[in-house]
């Protein structure tokens, strides 16, 4: 049965996370972007605690209850987009699991999972992080340089290899006791079949975090490279199988695809949160300014800033229910490759014109660092290029709904 | 609870209305269009579906309940067979849906089972007026009271069926509110034009203009309840079309650019039109769930329904046009040649601007 009202479980939650981020985000929202590398340490501590409190170790979905609905994903898509209402990169910041636990959840084994989510339930806040892209790659995965070689003998697996635009790989690393999934082939000659995701924890001799970014935005994220000399883990930390499936069999690759399927709308409901914020901050200071929008009439008698309004609602409340489509079907365990990059697609898109779009229309007001919107505009744009740019997942949408495999449409 | 999945009766007739729509409206759609008449059996056939029936109660005739929902979901598969074709088959709804949602028991009473219990007959409505800037909530023509009597003065255009239609559903200003009067064939005073009017698209139905000059209603035939749920059912089932349409320009282009070999490969492994593609899929799903949510919002009566239901409406006519223009585009210059159906969508992708009042769920 078709149903557009949020189930109450959530709409409590996401009451709570409203709170948080009028209090504890939007208030320094302009002081983390303009203090770049500062970590804002109470929001993370507060949301460490309070998650604890509520006994959860992180806001990743659990693996819990089999029975009656699940709701985790949609859960976790409503707590982010309004996370990132409040601020898009302090959101960021969040401790507990993120995409690196992502990656644990959608390919490790139950053991792995215990082994490593289980620091997220400790006493002081843990960070995770992501490392696919290298200087010489980026949306092209399968060119990843990095390699892991088993050494038997000890059975530890030796990483080599550079990462680059880490989120959140300084406090994975060096300020908890989190760890990163790298991403690096086991065999060069296999192209994707050789691609597995290692989890490396901090404090691993021969990892290294090397630079922190200065960015266009959410700059109260750190962005890292990491560099990984001889970095020896142990057999259990790669996820997924060791065997390097032949016959063109690209498990490797497809575990790092079943990942985006989670976290590509989860990446699209932050878009979402931002695009939200900055419409109703437009329509408070037009409302202020004396500008109601008239909803209800032809185009043909509208002002050119009611039919901007207007189709940025349209934008907007058309992508979130793309969003949530897309985690409804995973928590319903629905193949969604094909939402989920379509949620990316249309929520990157979305949140860059409405960001773009206000600053425009507020002029001065929209180009001044006093107030937001000018951040909002740079925060948004890296929406559409990580966790797949807008093209890539285009490329993704058209080859699910072409039937093509990757060889018949590069 | 969020949930994206129609239920086990929506989808049978979905079903249902699916095999209509494809082996019967689409296969029909070409020659009705050049030959500018539906046969009356496709038409007679789309009525014995039932789509309107099922949202008439039992007591005025019908056997269900009206879902805007449900209707929504049966609009956008019939568009995807034919706009044309659906519309038709939809139009004494034009007629039974206002009479439901803003009429009076007793005018419930009297009008839906003769329209619901027999075979299609053409009940019509006249909402569109020949202005650029057209607004439904600010119409020129006018309904002034007299004695027991309302006078309905003004000049309709886009009007299906009206040279037939047993009686027809005049809207007019009344006072600053629009209402709806039932209008009886033969009135004094109305004009149904001599001619059919001439569209770009659309050839297959039978369109007048209709001059209202100085029609007199008795009182009874106001319909007295409010405009607004109206307009509504009207934007939502445009928006559900345009959804259909797109469906199927979309649907057509792709499988031409597989088919097609260009350079080597097929037309849709070259990412220019691959892209485009994902792009009109991506549109349209979203704009689909944007029209779930509206008529949702209708069935659950929620109070911004209304605006809801605007949205929907707005967004699917960018995205039909957007769409259609694509398909025509992909197809190149076989897209331009009558023979494929993407040229004629693409004129129905251009009219979802002007279509509110042509269609009802």
């Amino acid at each position: 049965m078709i149903d557009f009202e949020i189930p109450e479980k959530i709409a409590g939650t996401r009451l709570v996370v409203e709170t948080v981020a009028v209090n504890m985000m939007r208030p320094v929202s302009r002081y983390f972007d303009e203090h770049e590398h500062e970590i804002p340490w109470d929001y993370i501590n507060f949301m460490h605690t309070a998650t604890r409190a509520m006994g959860g170790a992180s806001m990743a979905p659990s693996e819990g209850k089999k029975e009656g609905p699940r709701f985790g994903f949609q859960r976790l898509a409503v707590m982010v987009e309004v996370l990132s209402w409040g601020d898009a990169g302090i959101y960021l910041d969040t401790p507990g699991g993120m995409l690196g636990s992502a990656a644990v959840s959608a390919t490790g084994s139950p053991e792995q999972k215990e082994r490593f989510l289980k620091r997220f339930r400790g006493e002081t806040p843990v960070f995770d992080a992501m490392c696919m892209t290298e200087p010489q790659c980026g949306s092209d995965t399968s060119a990843i340089r990095t390699t892991a070689v088993l050494d038997k003998e000890k059975k530890e697996w030796v990483l080599n290899g550079e990462k680059i635009f880490v989120t959140a790989g300084h406090k994975a690393m060096l300020d908890s006791e989190g760890f990163i999934v790298v991403w690096a082939t086991i065999d060069t000659s296999a192209g994707r079949a050789g691609m597995r995701p290692f989890v490396v924890e901090a404090k691993t001799p021969g990892c290294q975090v090397t630079k922190m970014e200065h960015k266009l935005g959410i700059r109260a994220s750190d962005t890292v490279s990491i560099v990984l000399q001889d970095c020896r883990v142990p057999f259990d930390n790669i996820l997924g199988s060791p065997e390097v499936v032949s016959d063109k069999a690209t498990t490797g690759f497809k575990g790092a695809m079943a990942t985006f399927d989670a976290t590509r709308p989860i990446v699209a409901a932050q878009a979402i949160g931002l695009a939200r914020a900055t419409l109703e901050l437009l329509k408070e200071m037009l409302t202020e300014r004396g500008v109601t929008i008239r909803y209800g009439l032809p185009r043909q008698k509208l002002t050119s800033i009611e039919k901007d309004v207007i189709e940025m609602e349209i934008q907007l409340r058309s992508a979130w229910w793309l969003v949530l489509k897309a985690v409804w079907m995973m928590d319903n365990g629905k193949p969604n490759s094909l939402e989920s990059s379509m949620s990316k697609v249309r929520a990157g898109d979305v949140v860059n014109r409405i960001t773009q779009k206000a600053v425009e229309i507020m002029g001065p007001i929209g180009y001044s660092r006093e107030f937001l919107l000018e951040k909002w505009f740079r925060d948004a744009k890296i929406s559409d290029i990580y966790e797949g740019t807008g093209q890539i997942n285009r490329l993704v949408v058209a080859r699910q709904i072409l039937g093509y495999r990757s060889s018949e449409l590069r | 609870m969020y949930s994206f999945e129609p239920s086990d009766e929506q989808k049978m007739l979905i079903d249902a209305v699916s095999r209509y729509a494809t082996s019967d409206l689409r296969k029909a759609a070409h020659d009705a269009e050049e030959s500018k008449e539906l046969p009356p059996k496709l038409i007679s056939k789309g009525w014995e579906l039932g789509v309107l029936q099922a949202s008439i109660p039992e007591a005025y005739g019908g056997f269900g309940e009206r879902s805007a929902l449900t209707s929504a979901l049966a609009a956008e598969e019939l568009a995807f067979g034919d706009l044309a074709g659906a519309l038709a088959v939809g139009t004494p709804g034009l007629f039974a849906l206002p009479v439901l949602l803003a009429g009076s028991e007793e005018q419930k009473k009297q009008y839906l089972p003769s329209i619901i219990e027999a075979d299609w007959k053409p009940y019509t409505a006249a909402l569109i007026e020949s202005s650029f800037d057209f607004d439904p909530n600010d119409m020129k023509t006018v309904a002034k009271a007299e004695g027991s009597d309302y006078i309905l003065t003004g000049e309709k255009t886009f009007v299906p069926y009206a040279d037939k239609a047993e009686a027809m559903i005049v809207y007019a200003r009344l006072k600053k509110e629009t209402k709806a009067f039932i209008v009886p064939k033969g009135a004094a005073g109305l004009k149904v034009g001599q001619e059919r009017e001439k569209y770009m698209g659309l050839n297959a139905i039978p369109f007048f203009k209709v001059t209202l000059e100085e029609v007199k209603v008795p009182k009874a035939n106001l319909l007295a309840g409010n405009f607004a749920p109206v307009l509504d059912a009207s934007r939502v089932a445009v928006a559900a079309m345009a959804v259909g349409v797109a469906k199927a320009a979309f649907a057509y282009s792709r499988d031409y650019a597989k088919d097609r070999d260009v350079f080597g490969v097929k037309v849709a492994q070259k990412q220019a039109i691959a892209f485009m593609l994902a792009e009109m899929a991506t549109e349209i799903e979203a704009i689909r769930l944007l029209v779930w949510e509206a008529a949702w919002a209708i069935d659950n009566k929620k109070e911004d329904a209304s605006q809801r239901a605007y949205l929907a409406v707005t967004g699917a006519i960018d995205m039909a046009m957007m769409v259609t223009d694509r398909a025509v585009q992909i197809l190149g210059g076989h897209g331009y040649i009558r023979e494929h159906p993407v040229e004629l969508w693409m004129r129905n992708g251009r009219g979802f601007a002007t279509f509110t009042g042509l269609a009802m769920v």
